[in-house]
């Protein structure tokens, strides 16, 4: 969790919660509210017997003893039944309550992390670029836990509290409007006191996160790096910065606590100091004023009102103690919502990918896996439909791209690729050559120019066709948690086992597969941790192998693997490009000069293109860098 | 283990035990304060004593006082008391974690040592403060009530002792029958953040494979697990409320009935009206107590896992430790070892990584090591900076055993660039200045033109300045390396070890680093690690490392001539397989 920004319309995000709340659940709320208001009713009739059980049963009975009277106990039995009954009542409530609430609980956290994951899947790939990993995953955690705990406690316990205080509130008006001013005079400085200590609180609140965030920063950073630390002697240096950052973060979290703490004590002594007033100035009303006067009160009057000044100031307190629980809720529940309000990636594409069938030289859409695929283009102005065959052509043109509005980082670049070609593009880091790759599968969106695939406007076409027509295999591999199979199957999820075999096949992953424990169904866990680099990328091919794209793009592996290994990923890869147009990433000699075609970027700008033979002749950059001689 | 960690309370004990006294007289004056109102009500108000009132009132106001002053205290002595604690346990792991040798680092994950440090310290603090705030309030609470119970009618009073058992029994079996489910629901949630880490991290596949509504379907499974989990436990522990409520009303109704038949029967004389009402007031009391009791035996032994997990840290021994008499120079950089065997294990058992190496490296000398994964290159290297210790055999840099040297002399002599390293948070120089606390900027400036980072750095706005992001996520793959090898040489180290530092790095500047290393540090023993056969042809001798064995030393051509696996990666780098250029 980093440093918490202050709140902008906290009544605005709890209006949103609860309106979270009421969507899927309004039947349940209305029935928990009923419940409590049943409870609370059921409570005060309770405290109701109590006052006339002295008064009303036992003293009667008690003269009626000492004078020498037969005692009957049935009054009193009848009305202990009825209560019995009334407590019952409660007891159900309160049950009921209890249970409905775990689902109204439960259940919206549920519909929230659903919302909240299919919304990410649905952000574009910018916002994972900018956004630090660690704080996406803390919204899940950390604050969807914030907000359990408000909804499931917090709020039954304000509405129980809001209750009582009303119904409590009522009583009070109509016993003594005298005293009711008194215990809202105390009320008030109660409020005022929670507002103090909860004020100093949030603020020390506020900062311990700040701290609590810097010292979990060093901390992450110093684990991640402790092997380095050891082999600089950086220990001592290290202890020293981490006792700084130790000592900050104990001392406002021992304020925000010390606050915290505090507020209970005060309010319960405010408490009886309310008490205490409303005796004497009750007192006085009721002894010292005269009878006829219409501020005087009857001594049992004061009675009953001393025990609602006791029930008044409990709930008060009670809700005081959820300030803080609410405060951390509503940040959390702010970055939930402002996960929820990311604009999606837009798709405005209309040209879908069918199966198709030749049918006397035209094709035509077909329901049936055929192996033929079309684009289905349907031209608004004059109402017709054209399918154009599935075949890889991909045009660059005039591209001009950058991450940002000011700093284009790709400029002017032109480039066609026939189907079944090679493209390969080279040159130093940060010339451009990945980001060239992010562009044909729309993960970002060019600012000029055009790239057109089979003819067509990428930006007509619907983002997910284009993408299933697109095979890619990263230098960083990621896998699943889940069987090797279900990693392979990843590429096309409704291959048979027999597919998924002749994939791995053709990348070459077979071999070392069959040697698995469990072959096939190896459960891998934690992004296959337990094999090496280069068996994580032969999975990677046969998982694009399988999806077989007519187009391809290859960020060829690093020379991290040992030479046995590399030499099978490099089978692998040549196996997959055959027959489909290929933009690799090229790190590899045979891959540059098998190519079709070679790129040479140089700050975002193609500076060279030619076969292999044509840049040697050339002798500029290509030359240098094939040769390894520093270039000019 | 509880005496382990209460070791670590330290200079916060006065506070420990000045918030449990101050818990205690609150509570005194919260069973007071009920007694002194129950008297306004029927001996003032009952009777029309107004001085009555007065007097009491003023008695009230003085224990409230001292009860609010015993509440500050006692909040702000736990706030102290618990945050210090947490600092000094958090202080004693992250100490104890500096001691640790690479083979205590391997033993914990990085990740789970992150957890230890910070959530499961921020559980104990709670725990902590929860305990000393509770633990001898509730009871006490408990206590004082129900002898004052006793005191005014032992009769009635094992009313309420029948009910403390009951609920005790049933409150404690709930909160097991919970406690299980509970369990199984924080595995669940481990597994969703799973998921979503997964995710989060390959987006990039999930996206270009259109797998969203597949992910979505995987998530929405892992999600209503948790879901009908809590479910389950949360249906065990709402049974708490009405199971309480049950027992409360239990108890009001059946004191009422026996109550009234005491009174009647004994014609006020052995239980009088107003002490019913105090009994009445003690029943909530006691069993709310007792509530209270049951949730700290809750969040107790959840604590107890985070508990376990910090004493881990806390118990664990570093493996290799400073000698009594340690030797403080290091006389050159020559290197020898003595058939060395060595295992990661730490009892010596299990299959040995490194078998039976004898080597020896004069000093200055260039040397390359080359070999497949899993051939035992890295660790040959971590020996001679004694990141691990030789299982058998020695290792011995400038003549002298590794294992009687300084530590901090060793490896400041010994300087390695690591092959997973990391750059931290800050400037390019305040990374630099890594190797070396007081190099002046000109000494930064050298050691970035020897390993070829000048040129960059040179173009970045800031220059030396420029701020590295935390884990160097600013910088490329080839950047981050050279910028690796400029830190390590600012110590102007005797033997300087790459272990697979270039490999991000394109062949030319390679080439110039490796030159630039001839040139200007030729009395430095370097030894170099490499895939790429370029990188270590030009060296003295190139060692060949297979399965834990030298399997050839000599020059390129030596090796040539007579290495199998040798000439195997020379013919299959040259034959149109090698690399092209930098590879990212």
């Amino acid at each position: 969790m980093g440093p918490k920004p202050k709140l902008d319309h906290p009544e605005r995000i709890l209006a949103r919660v609860f309106s979270y709340v009421f969507k899927s659940y309004l039947l349940h709320v209305i029935i928990v509210a009923v419940c409590i208001v049943t409870n609370v009713l059921c409570s005060i009739r309770g405290t109701l017997f109590l006052r006339t059980l002295i008064d009303g049963y036992i003293d009667p009975m008690l003269k009626a003893s000492l004078a020498g009277e037969e005692v009957v106990y049935d009054g009193l039995l009848q009305a202990i039944f009825t209560v019995a009954g009334f407590y019952l009542i409660g007891v159900i409530a309160n049950y009921l309550q209890g249970r409905l609430m775990i689902n109204v609980c439960q259940g919206t956290l549920n519909n929230l992390r659903k919302e909240l994951f299919s919304k990410m899947q649905r952000l574009p790939i910018r916002y994972f670029d900018t956004h630090a990993h660690g704080d996406i995953m803390s919204i899940y955690t950390n604050d969807i836990d914030t907000l359990r705990q408000m909804i499931s406690q917090s709020m039954p316990q304000i509405l129980n509290s809001a209750i009582t205080i009303v119904s409590v509130f009522i009583s009070m008006i109509i016993l003594s409007p005298v005293l009711t001013g008194v215990t809202i005079f105390m009320v008030v400085l109660m409020l005022f006191a929670t507002g103090k200590a909860a004020g100093g609180s949030s603020r020390y609140f506020v900062k311990q996160q700040k701290e609590l965030g810097a010292l979990n920063g060093f901390i992450e950073e110093m684990m991640e790096g402790q092997k380095v630390v050891k082999v600089f002697n950086h220990e001592e240096i290290n202890i020293k910065k981490f006792d700084e950052l130790n000592e900050n973060l104990c001392e406002s979290s021992r304020k925000a606590n010390q606050y915290v703490n505090i507020l209970g004590p005060i309010n319960a002594q405010l408490g009886n100091l309310s008490f205490v007033l409303c005796a004497v100035v009750g007192g006085i009303l009721a002894l010292a004023l005269d009878p006829a006067s219409a501020l005087s009160i009857t001594v049992g009057d004061l009675a009953s009102f001393l025990t609602f000044n006791k029930s008044f100031n409990m709930p008060i307190n009670q809700v005081s103690q959820q300030f803080n629980a609410i405060v951390m809720a509503l940040a959390g529940a702010d970055r939930i919502f402002k996960l929820l309000d990311e604009e999606p990636e837009p798709d405005e594409g209309y040209v879908t990918l069918v199966n198709a069938k030749e049918e006397k030289g035209k094709l035509a859409e077909t329901e049936e896996r055929t192996g033929l695929w079309a684009w289905k283009h349907y031209h608004k102005a004059d109402d017709t439909t054209t399918y154009v065959k599935l075949q890889g052509d991909v045009v660059f043109d005039g591209v001009d791209f950058g991450y940002t509005e000011e700093k284009t980082v790709l400029h002017d670049i032109k480039l066609f690729a026939k189907p079944g070609q090679k493209i390969a593009f080279v040159g130093s880091t940060g010339a451009g050559k990945t980001t060239i790759t992010n562009l044909i599968n729309r993960f970002y969106d060019i600012q000029d120019g055009k790239i057109r695939y089979d003819g067509i406007n990428i930006n007509k076409i619907k983002k997910d066709d284009l993408r299933h027509s697109l095979g890619i295999v990263l230098q960083e591999t990621h896998l699943f948690t889940g069987t090797v199979r279900e990693n392979i199957r990843y590429g096309r999820l409704e291959a048979t086992d027999e597919e998924v075999e002749a994939a791995a096949k053709l990348a070459n992953a077979h071999g070392f597969i069959s040697r698995l424990p469990e072959g096939y169904d190896t459960e891998l866990t934690g992004d296959g941790a337990s094999l090496s680099q280069g068996q994580r990328q032969l999975l990677s091919i046969a998982r694009a192998a399988i999806a077989d794209p007519p187009v391809l793009i290859l960020d060829e592996a690093t020379s991290s693997i040992d030479t046995r290994t590399e030499k099978l990923v490099q089978e692998g890869m040549d196996r997959l490009m055959k027959g489909r147009t290929t933009f690799v990433i090229a790190h590899r000699l045979s891959t540059v000069r098998n190519s079709d075609c070679i790129m040479v970027l140089e700050a975002g700008r193609i500076i060279e293109r030619g076969s292999h033979e044509e840049l040697m002749e050339e002798k500029g950059k290509y030359y240098h860098l094939y040769t390894g001689l520093q270039g000019a | 283990m509880l005496k382990k960690l209460a070791s670590y309370i330290r200079e916060y004990k006065a506070p420990s035990i000045a918030t449990p006294i101050c818990m205690i007289f609150e509570v005194l004056f919260e069973i007071l304060i009920p007694l002194l109102m129950a008297s306004i009500v029927d001996d003032g108000i009952g009777k029309g004593d107004l001085p009555h009132i007065y007097k009491v009132g003023a008695l009230m106001i003085l224990l409230a006082v001292l009860g609010l002053i015993s509440g500050l205290l006692g909040g702000v002595f736990a706030a102290k008391a618990a945050t210090g604690f947490a600092k000094n346990l958090r202080k004693g792991m992250f100490d104890r974690i500096q001691t640790f040798s690479f083979g205590n680092i391997d033993h914990f994950s990085t990740s789970s040592l992150i957890t230890r440090l910070t959530t499961d310290v921020s559980n104990i603090q709670n725990a902590y403060q929860m305990i000393l705030r509770m633990c001898f309030r509730a009871p006490f609470s408990m206590i004082l009530a129900m002898t004052a119970a006793f005191i005014i009618s032992p009769k009635v009073a094992s009313i309420y002792l029948v009910a403390v058992i009951f609920l005790s029994i049933i409150l404690f079996t709930i909160m097991r029958s919970a406690m299980k489910y509970f369990s199984s629901v924080f595995k669940k949630y481990d597994e969703l953040n799973m998921t979503v880490q997964e995710n989060v991290g390959a987006i990039r596949v999930v996206k270009s494979f259109v797998r969203e509504e597949y992910e979505k379907s995987r998530f929405k499974k892992a999600s209503d697990n948790i879901y009908h989990m809590f479910q389950q436990a949360e249906k065990r522990v709402i049974l708490n409320g009405p199971v309480m409520m049950l027992t409360v009303y239990s108890c009001i109704l059946i004191i009422s009935w026996v109550g009234a038949h005491i009174i009647v029967q004994s014609g006020g004389t052995t239980l009088a009206t107003g002490d019913l009402m105090s009994l009445l007031t003690y029943c909530m009391n006691i069993l709310m107590s007792l509530m209270m009791i049951s949730m700290i035996f809750v969040m107790v032994s959840m604590s107890i896992a985070s508990a376990e997990r910090i004493c881990e840290v806390l118990d664990e021994e570093a493996d290799i430790v400073n000698p009594e008499d340690p030797v403080f120079e290091v006389k050159d950089g020559s290197i020898v070892f003595e058939d060395v065997d060595f295992s990661y294990d730490r009892e010596g058992k299990g299959e040995p990584v490194l078998k039976d190496v004898s080597l020896s490296i004069k000093s200055g000398e260039t040397i390359g090591i080359l070999g497949g994964t899993g051939s035992a290159k890295t660790s040959l290297v971590n020996l001679i900076s004694r990141l691990y210790d030789v299982t058998q055999g020695s290792v011995k840099v400038g003549g002298v055993d590794v294992r009687e040297y300084d530590l901090k002399v060793l490896r400041d002599e010994v300087s390695v660039v690591l092959q997973k390293n990391v750059l931290f948070s800050g400037s390019i120089l305040d990374n630099l200045r890594w190797g070396k606390e007081d190099a002046t900027e000109e000494e930064c400036m050298e050691a970035c033109r020897l390993a070829c980072a000048d040129e960059f750095i040179e173009k970045m706005p800031e220059k030396y300045e420029t701020k590295i992001e935390q884990g160097g996520s600013n910088v490329s793959g080839g950047q981050k390396q050279r910028l690796c090898i400029a830190r390590a040489l600012i110590k102007k180290p005797k033997v300087l070890i790459l272990d697979d530092s270039t490999s991000a790095v394109d062949t030319a500047t390679d080439a110039k680093i490796r030159k630039a290393f001839r040139e200007a540090i030729p009395g430095t023993t370097k030894i170099i690690i490499a895939q790429r056969i370029s990188s270590v042809q030009d060296a003295d001798h190139i060692i060949v490392m297979d399965n834990g064995r030298v399997n050839g030393f000599g020059t390129h051509d030596e090796l040539l001539k007579d290495n199998a696996i040798y000439r195997e990666v020379y013919e299959s780098q040259t034959s149109g397989n090698g690399d092209f250029d930098e590879p990212r």
